[in-house]
C-alpha cells in the first residue's frame, strides 16, 4: 500500500516534470547508446580481422628470413637473404609435425594477354600450396611435382587477372600469358577468394611453379618465404619450435645467436592483428568512455539541480506527515524509472544505430553483451545516486528548513 | 474536557545568522485545554509563526518543552514527530504551500497518501468532503495557478481538514480572505471545535478574535497578555447579520 502511493506519487512527479525527465533521459540515451555503437564497431572489426585470418588456412605456418620484428605480415623477404632452398628440404624431411610444405617465391610484374595488359603478383611454390593456404580450383588442374621439376611454363591465375586480361569472358584454360615477357600456359582458374580484412586482394596473383619463377622471372637463389601447414591446428605451437629447432641447426647458429629467420603460426599472426585492432577497440572504448562521463556528468547535474529545487516540496512532505523514508524511496523511484526508461531506450538506439552502421556503412560490427551491461550500469547508478544523495540530504532537513529553502 | 493537549514551558527559539543571533521567542509558557479555541495575536514579526511551527512539530525550540497530551515532542523521533504530524495535527501555511501544477484535490489528498491505513476511495471522498466544507468542489480539478489567493488559501484549509485532526493549527488562515468569505471559514472552524476540535489561531484582526474563547497577545517573543474571551460570537450569526451579497 505504501510502496503503491509512492509509486504513485513518483510517476505523478515524473509526468510533472516533462522537460527535466526529458533531459535526464537524453544523457542516459546518448550514454548507453554510444558505448554499445562504438563497442560494437571494435568488437566487430576485430571479430573480421580474426575471421579473414583463418580463412587463410588456420594451420598454416610462415617461415620468413630475417629476424622477428613482430610487424605486420610484409610483402616478401626483402633483402634478407638466409632462407634458400636447402632449408625447405631439411624442414621437409625432419619435421614431423608438418603435413604440406612449399618454398615461396614472389615478385611482382605484368601479366600481358594480347593487348590486355595487368600488373600483378606471381607466387611460386609446389603443389602443396593449395592444401596450405586453403584455395580451391575453379576450372583446371594444378600442376605437378614433375611440371616443377622440369621448370615447366605453366600458371594458376586468380579472379581479378582473369577479369583483366580475359575481359570477353573467354575461358582461360589452355590459352597462353605473359608474366614480364616470359610465356605461361593457363592451366587453371582459382577460386575467388575476396579481399581479406587489410584490403588486399586475395585474388590478384598468378600462381607457377617455383623453380620456373625463382630462374626465369626473379632470377635469385634464395626464397621468399617457406610456407607449410601443421597436422592439426593444436600442433601449431609445437610444429614452430620443431621447425626453428631445425632451421637453427642447419643455419649453424650458436646458443648465444639470434635466429635469423621467423617462424610463425597464424595463431600467432592473428594475435598480432588483435592486438592491432585491439588499438582501436581501446581507442573507441575511450570515446565511448567520454560520452558515458559527459553523460553521466549532465545526468548528475539534473537530478542534482532538480532535488534541490523540490527542496521546497519536500518540505511540504515532510509537514504533512511524509517520514524520511517516504521523500527518499518516492525520489529514488523517480530516479529509478527515469533511469531504466532511458536505458531501455538508449540499448534500443544503441542496437538500432548499429544495425544502421553495419547496413549502410557495411562496417563490420559486433555487439558484445557486456558493452550493454556497463553502459546501462553506469547510467542507471548515477542517475540513481544523484537522485537519491541530494533528496537524503534535504529529506535530513527539519520540514520548515526544506520549507523556507529557496 | 479539561485534558492539557499543549502544554508548554519556557519555550525559546534563536535563530543565528552568522554573528547575528535573532531571538524570536523568548520565554513563552502557556497551556491550551482540549476543545479550546485560542487565538494568537500580535505584530508582525512578533514570533507568532515561528511559535505556531513549533506546535506543528516543524520547528525544535533552542530550549524549553513542548507537550502534546503529555508526551515531550523532544523525545521523539522523526518518524514519530512525522506520524503526529499525519495523525493528529492539521496545520495551515502562512504561504499556503501547494503543490504547483497539482490539481485541488490532489492537494487536499497529500497527507493521506502518507498515512497506509487510508485506501484510496476513502482518500478521494475525504478530499471532496474537506473541499465540499470550503466551497470548492467545483475547482477540484484546478491547479494552483489557476485560483485566486483566497481559492488557494481555502484548499490550504481543506487540506488541513483532511486527516480528521485532534487540533488545528492555522497560521491566518483568513488574511487573503473577504470579510463574507472569513466568517465562512470561520464558522467551519468553530463547528468544527464544537465537535472537539483544538484550534490554534493565528490572526492580525481583532474581529477574528471574537470568535475564540481565548486570546494571547505576543511581543516580540514574550506573551504581554493572555485572556478568556467570555463573550465567544458565533460566525454562523454574524454571516447572517452581513448584507446579503448580489450573487
Ligand atoms: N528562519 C529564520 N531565520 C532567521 N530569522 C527568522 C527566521 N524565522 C523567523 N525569523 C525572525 O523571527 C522573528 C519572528 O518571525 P515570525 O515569522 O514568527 O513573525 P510573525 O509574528 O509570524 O510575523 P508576521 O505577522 O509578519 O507573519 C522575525 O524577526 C523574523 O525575522
Ligand atoms: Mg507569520
Amino acid at each position: 500500500m505504501r510502496l503503491y502511493n509512492l509509486l504513485k506519487i513518483a510517476f505523478k512527479a515524473i509526468v510533472l516534470n516533462k522537460t527535466r525527465t526529458l533531459l535526464t533521459m537524453l544523457g542516459i540515451i546518448i550514454g548507453v547508446a554510444s558505448v554499445i555503437a562504438m563497442l560494437a564497431i571494435g568488437e566487430g572489426s576485430k571479430e573480421s580481422i580474426r575471421a579473414t585470418i583463418s580463412s587463410m588456412g588456420s594451420n598454416m605456418i610462415t617461415i620468413r628470413p630475417g629476424a622477428d620484428d613482430r610487424g605486420p605480415a610484409r610483402g616478401s623477404g626483402g633483402d634478407v637473404q638466409t632462407l634458400i632452398l636447402a632449408d625447405y628440404e631439411e624442414i621437409k624431411e625432419q619435421a614431423s609435425l608438418l603435413s604440406n610444405i612449399t618454398p615461396v617465391v614472389n615478385g611482382g610484374g605484368q601479366v600481358i594477354n594480347g593487348s590486355n595488359n595487368w600488373p600483378s603478383t606471381i607466387f611460386g611454390v609446389n603443389p602443396e600450396y593449395l592444401e596450405i593456404k586453403a584455395v580451391g580450383l575453379q576450372s583446371g588442374s594444378m600442376f605437378t611435382d614433375a611440371e616443377v621439376k622440369s621448370a615447366s611454363k605453366v600458371a594458376l591465375i586468380g579472379q581479378t587477372v582473369v577479369e583483366n586480361v580475359f575481359p570477353d569472358g573467354q575461358d582461360p584454360v589452355g590459352q597462353m600469358i605473359r608474366f614480364n615477357n616470359i610465356p605461361f600456359k593457363v592451366i587453371g582458374v582459382l577460386e575467388e577468394k575476396g579481399e581479406n580484412t587489410f584490403g588486399q586482394d586475395q585474388d590478384d596473383v598468378v600462381i607457377a611453379p617455383f623453380t620456373t619463377v625463382q630462374k626465369r622471372i626473379l632470377a635469385i637463389d634464395y626464397l621468399n618465404q617457406i610456407m607449410a601447414s601443421a597436422v592439426s591446428e593444436d600442433d601449431a605451437t609445437e610444429a614452430v619450435e620443431q621447425v626453428t629447432e631445425i632451421l637453427r641447426k642447419q643455419h649453424k647458429l650458436m646458443d648465444n645467436e639470434d635466429d635469423d629467420f621467423t617462424v610463425r603460426s597464424m595463431e600467432e599472426l592473428i594475435s598480432t592483428f588483435s592486438s592491432t585492432s585491439e588499438m582501436l577497440t581501446i581507442l573507441l572504448v575511450a570515446v565511448a568512455g567520454i560520452s558515458l562521463l559527459i553523460g553521466g556528468i549532465g545526468i548528475m547535474n539534473i537530478m542534482y539541480v532538480s532535488v534541490k529545487e523540490r527542496t521546497k516540496e519536500i518540505g511540504l512532505r515532510m509537514a504533512v506527515g511524509g517520514k524520511g523514508a517516504d521523500i527518499l524511496m518516492q525520489f529514488l523511484i523517480e530516479a529509478i524509472l527515469i533511469s531504466i526508461t532511458g536505458g531501455i531506450i538508449g540499448v534500443t538506439l544503441g542496437l538500432g544505430s548499429t544495425i544502421f552502421i553495419e547496413k549502410f556503412l557495411h562496417w563490420p560490427t559486433s555487439v558484445a553483451l557486456y558493452s550493454i551491461i556497463i553502459s546501462f550500469a553506469v547510467c542507471a547508478i548515477t542517475g540513481i545516486f544523484f537522485g537519491w544523495y541530494p533528496a537524503r540530504k534535504a529529506s535530513a532537513l527539519d520540514p520548515i528548513t526544506a520549507l523556507r529553502y529557496e | 474536557m479539561s485534558k492539557e493537549i499543549i502544554k508548554i514551558e519556557d519555550l525559546t527559539r534563536e535563530f543565528t545568522m552568522g554573528a547575528e543571533t535573532v531571538r524570536a521567542l523568548r520565554g513563552v509558557s502557556f497551556t491550551v485545554k482540549e476543545g479550546e479555541f485560542v487565538t494568537i495575536m500580535g505584530s508582525s514579526g512578533s514570533g507568532k509563526s515561528t511559535l505556531l511551527n513549533i506546535l506543528g512539530c516543524l520547528d525544535n525550540p533552542t530550549s524549553g518543552t513542548y507537550k502534546i497530551d503529555g508526551v515531550e515532542m523532544k523525545d521523539l523521533s522523526k518518524n514519530q514527530l512525522a506520524t503526529i504530524r499525519n495523525e493528529k495535527i492539521g496545520f495551515i501555511f502562512q504561504s499556503y504551500n501547494l503543490l504547483a501544477r497539482t490539481s485541488a484535490l490532489e492537494n487536499v489528498e497529500l497527507p493521506l497518501f502518507y498515512n497506509s491505513k487510508v485506501s484510496s476511495e476513502v482518500r478521494r471522498e475525504s478530499a471532496l468532503k474537506a473541499l465540499k466544507m470550503v466551497g470548492l468542489e467545483e475547482r477540484m480539478d484546478h491547479t494552483p495557478s489557476q485560483l485566486s489567493g483566497g481559492q488557494q488559501q481555502r484548499v490550504a484549509i481543506a487540506r488541513s481538514l483532511v486527516n480528521n485532526p485532534v487540533m488545528i493549527l492555522a497560521d491566518e488562515a483568513t488574511g487573503n480572505l473577504d470579510t463574507r468569505t472569513a466568517y465562512e471559514i470561520m464558522s467551519i472552524f468553530q463547528e468544527l471545535n464544537e465537535q472537539g476540535i483544538t484550534i490554534v489561531f493565528v490572526t492580525h484582526e481583532p474581529d477574528i478574535a471574537t470568535f475564540s474563547s481565548r486570546t494571547i497577545v505576543l511581543k516580540d517573543g514574550n506573551i504581554i497578555r493572555d485572556q478568556k474571551n467570555d463573550k465567544v460570537q458565533s460566525a454562523a450569526y454574524e454571516l447572517a447579520k452581513l448584507p446579503k451579497q448580489d450573487h
